[in-house]
């Protein structure tokens, strides 16, 4: 029997972290996601799980990918200041292959900015802000029900793909209250067994992935975030073998994108196609819903990054792509790297989603 | 079995300088793990960056080399999902101090489960040799080119201050008590933290008149001052010299820990 609550998008968030399994939370507070951790710390230990309130978030980063390690689902959960602390640690569980799920709440920034108000102005530092070539995956709730089922989601890609796997929430989401619908049980997929005797760095399958070899369980793997051979070693001099081991890290991502890929299409013969993930996504659907317009198109996108770039193809009489984002268009420009018709930004900060009014009016004018 | 079971012997040769003290505080933890009897699946080594950080790599256990400063983040996340593991970590005086003093005050505060070997040289040594929260007042660097003028940590006083449970130091010279010492912290629930200095003769003996090995080993063992003896010198209201090391066992109690073996 599936049961129907009225719950916080952050409640949300740990209540699907405990449905897909998380044992292990660690975390620092800051507004807007304090209250992901604070329902952590009441429900994990009760479930024989541990909730740790970690000095900082490069130690709350830190705490997760070690207890990644010795084989527990671990998550954390931030803001924009503590995003930034984590991504020192963040490179490491990617270099590492270190399954784990970050949750950030964006809010207003740069720097402290608004802690109390919305925003989606972390979305290519989630792609490309610890330092070196990498990939991650990234995914965008815009309802109260998206952020538990998406959280769930998160778990099972990082333990897949063997990558840290971020819910990229806003303050919209993480904040309100709404009705969700809960499941009975959610799918969980494991991580890929080690093959016991073989180098634990190499990746012989068709999906770049290496088996997962926990610790305590004999295999005496050592890892390091040094660019390492296929046993584990370090090896930061060779050229050949580093080329090959940061290309496999983004390939194993970028090459599932279509996989991965996660969005809904409404009117696909539309020549004007809104673009929208997270919180504006409630206005576009506002729009859709008032405008009744079958040449207003929708593309509603959960799995942010790797970007589902084919999606856009699917709007074939698009004469115009509008993206609404709270941000200045961090999302539009990976969108106009892969359309030959205009693309319109639709920016909006200070921590209110767009009205539906503003939205109509920037698509009715002219390019 | 003895210690020279647990190194990972393809991966020798290691990559430490002729003459460290490094490999002497190795051997030692390691005599002090296999005493334990302790198997290789239970025990985890972790390290941060830096000479001492490396050492995790040439043992054959499961084991983490981090990033700078934060192994004793990554060793709480490590003990406390899996208590069964027992947890050894490696860091330098840069490592554990300077970037990473945070983690260790913290560390020590929660009285985690950990058992923590720092390897203090004094400088920075992977990098060349730039000054360290340890280097002693006076001393040359690249960093301090005309001598330290900052006022370097007493480690040890900090761990005890912060909460942990055992704290010793010792030298590279005093290879029989290191090890006991080690033992000691293993064998003692909550976080324990034993200071090793160490001779590096490429990147502070060449810069600090030590123009051999043995006499910065021999500069160690003249300037260590057993606790006992320094207590005696304050009980009689005599000066303890500046310039020494206190060594021995510095602290030891039972207070409440964290991640203790269910």
């Amino acid at each position: 029997m599936t049961r129907t609550e009225f719950w916080q998008g952050n409640t949300a968030c740990a209540e699907g972290a405990l449905a897909a399994g998380c044992t292990f939370f660690g975390g620092y507070p800051i507004t807007p996601s304090t209250e992901v951790a604070e329902h952590m710390a009441a429900k994990l230990p009760k479930k024989g799980g541990v909730f740790i309130q970690m000095e900082d978030e490069i130690a709350s980063m830190a705490s997760i990918i070690g207890a990644s390690w010795t084989g527990a689902r671990a998550m954390t959960a931030t803001s924009g200041p503590g995003f930034s602390l984590m991504m020192e640690n963040i490179g490491f569980a990617a270099m590492t292959e270190t399954p784990c799920v970050i949750v950030n709440v964006q809010r207003g920034g740069p720097s402290t900015g608004q802690p109390t108000m919305s925003a989606q102005g972390d979305m290519m530092q989630v792609r490309f802000g610890s330092h070196g070539d990498y990939a991650v995956i990234a995914l965008c709730p815009a309802t109260v029900q998206e952020m538990y089922e998406l959280t769930v989601k998160a778990f099972s890609l990082a333990d897949k793909y063997r990558v840290p796997v971020f819910l990229m929430a806003d303050e919209t989401v993480g904040h309100m209250r709404e009705k969700i619908i809960i499941p009975d049980k959610v799918e969980r997929f494991g991580r890929k067994p080690f093959v016991p005797g073989t180098p634990p760095f190499r990746a012989t399958d068709p999906d770049l992935i290496p088996g997962f070899p926990t610790f305590g369980t004999g295999q005496h793997v050592h890892v390091t975030g040094l660019t390492h051979d296929e046993r584990g070693y370090p090896c930061a001099t060779n050229p050949k073998l580093h080329m090959a081991l940061v290309k496999r890290l983004v390939d194993k991502i970028e090459n599932a994108r279509d996989e991965m890929a996660d969005y809904d299409i409404i009117n696909p013969d539309a020549e004007q196609v809104f673009v929208a993930y997270g919180g504006p996504v409630r206005t576009v659907m506002q729009v859709m819903h008032d405008k009744k317009d079958t040449n207003i198109g929708f593309l509603r996108i959960r799995t942010v990054w790797p970007f589902p770039e084919k999606a856009l193809a699917k709007f074939k009489n698009a004469r115009r792509f509008l993206v609404p984002e709270m941000n200045f268009g961090q999302i539009a420009r990976e969108i106009e790297r892969h359309v030959r018709v205009p693309v319109k930004s639709i920016p909006k900060l200070g921590g209110e989603l767009h009205t539906p009014a503003e939205l109509i009016a920037a698509m009715e004018e002219m390019p | 079995m003895s210690f020279e079971d647990w190194f990972r012997e393809d991966r020798l040769p290691h990559i430490y300088c002729a003459g460290c003290g490094n490999g002497t505080i190795i051997n030692c933890t390691l005599a002090a793990v296999d005493q334990m009897g302790w198997t290789k699946e239970e025990t985890v080594f972790v390290s941060g960056i830096g000479c001492s950080s490396r050492a995790p790599g040439y043992i054959l256990t499961d084991s983490l080399h981090t990033t700078h400063g934060r192994a004793l983040a990554f060793a709480t996340g490590v003990k406390m999902a899996n208590p069964d593991l027992h947890v050894v970590v490696f860091t330098g005086d840069g490592d554990l101090a300077a970037i990473g003093g945070n983690h260790f005050i913290h560390a020590c505060r929660r009285n985690i489960d950990l058992t923590v070997v720092c390897m203090n040289n004094q400088i920075y040594g992977m990098t060349g040799g730039q000054g360290s929260p340890t280097t002693p007042k006076g001393c040359l660097s690249s960093t301090t080119p005309y001598g330290c003028t900052e006022t370097p940590f007493d480690l040890c006083e900090l761990a005890t201050a912060a909460g942990a449970n055992y704290v010793a130091r010792w030298t590279s010279y005093h290879v029989k008590e290191l090890e006991k010492a080690v033992k000691a912290g293993l064998e003692t629930p909550g976080f324990s933290f034993i200071e090793a200095l160490v001779q590096c003769p490429t990147a502070f003996g060449r810069r600090n008149k030590f123009r051999q090995v043995a006499d910065h080993v021999e500069y160690l063992k003249v300037h260590s001052l057993l606790k006992a003896k320094r207590d005696r010198l304050l009980e009689k209201g005599e000066t303890v010299p500046d310039d020494i090391f206190v060594v021995g066992e510095l602290t030891r109690r039972n207070r409440p820990a964290m991640g203790v073996k269910r």
